[in-house]
């Protein structure tokens, strides 16, 4: 439908529908509530809350870049999908050993 | 081979021919998000490293509260989807619609500012400000630069509803709402690291 309107042209990536963000809303909202409900009445053991409550933020950063972002993986998106994905795996890098050597630091300083 | 894929790739671009401009914005633009989200890794990696050296001052258990916490990200949660409903009234081709919901995007955002500037004001009264520690200065910096990043969202989104007040819902308008789309969708993305990372994780 979206087709016949003049400015289409100009959208660029973001074509959605109404139902694609109340989906992405509604899952958005489960991911939301379910960890704080989780922290804030503990009933699970503390690391595997702290787990769950990682492993669900990630799985929302993904249900917004399908459903808000409307990114995937279809030709016409391809170099925004390489653009993240390159960054992604620079950001990994960045936290991921930053945390190493301040670690590897913090233990051999004996400052535990 | 890869030769041929790129030749079908021009041809395939100069079919849309008038798309390209407004597209390529709108994917320069993105490529300037993903620098964003870079520059947002280094400070959650700062945050990481400090989280522990409160220098006898508060810990992240004693002064993050949760409810208020969820309120923040209830609006900022709403923002998304009633922006999204705007950038669906754009592709309908309806200007008052869309401004309506900018409108009301616009104050969910305000909201979200007015508690983060509260919360933070309420943390410096009683002494815990970025200068207390480097927990808090990681901290301060962390949610501050996100909050700086929603006011000139919100500038920005000011500035666009006039813009489309004015000129209606003109090519030029349909590129700078859908990069704004951009912008605010990804904030509300980093508010989820955020909200995980710093005061969930702080809590448990």
């Amino acid at each position: 439908m979206y087709k016949q309107s003049p400015i289409h042209s100009s959208a660029g990536t973001s074509h959605g529908s109404s139902r694609s963000d109340m989906v992405g809303f509604i899952i958005s909202v489960l991911l939301t509530v379910v960890p704080f409900a989780l922290v804030m009445y503990p009933t699970l053991p503390r690391s595997l809350t702290a787990w769950t409550v990682v492993v669900l933020g990630a799985i929302q950063i993904v249900v917004h870049l399908k459903y808000f972002l409307h990114l995937d993986t279809a030709a016409e998106q391809r170099w925004n999908f390489i653009a993240l994905i390159f960054s992604a795996v620079i950001i990994i890098l960045l936290v991921g050993l930053s945390l190493w050597i301040m670690n590897s630091i913090h233990h051999n300083m004996l400052a535990h | 081979m890869s030769n041929i894929v790129v030749d079908k790739d021009i041809a395939h671009n100069h079919e849309q021919g008038h798309e390209d401009a407004g597209s390529l914005s709108v994917f320069g633009f993105w490529i300037y998000l993903m620098t964003d989200c870079i520059l947002f890794a280094t400070l959650f990696a700062g945050y990481a490293v400090l989280r522990d050296s409160v220098a006898g001052g508060p810990s992240t258990i004693d002064i993050f509260e949760l409810p208020y916490v969820l309120g923040e990200t209830t609006l900022l949660l709403l923002s998304s989807i009633t922006y999204g409903y705007a950038m669906l009234a754009m592709n309908r081709n309806e200007p008052v619609m869309v401004l309506r919901w900018l409108g009301a995007t616009f104050l969910l955002g305000c909201g979200f500012i007015a508690m983060e500037i509260n919360e933070f004001h309420h943390l410096v009264q009683e002494g815990y400000g970025p200068d207390r520690s480097g927990f808090l200065t990681a901290f301060f910096t962390l949610v501050g630069t996100h909050g700086a990043h929603v006011l000139s969202g919100l500038l920005w989104m000011a500035v666009l509803m006039a813009q489309i007040k004015q000129r209606g819902l003109t090519s030029t308008n349909a590129t700078r709402l859908s990069c704004l789309s951009l912008f605010w969708h990804f904030l509300d993305v980093v508010w989820i690291c955020v909200f995980t990372v710093v005061y969930l994780l702080g809590v448990v």
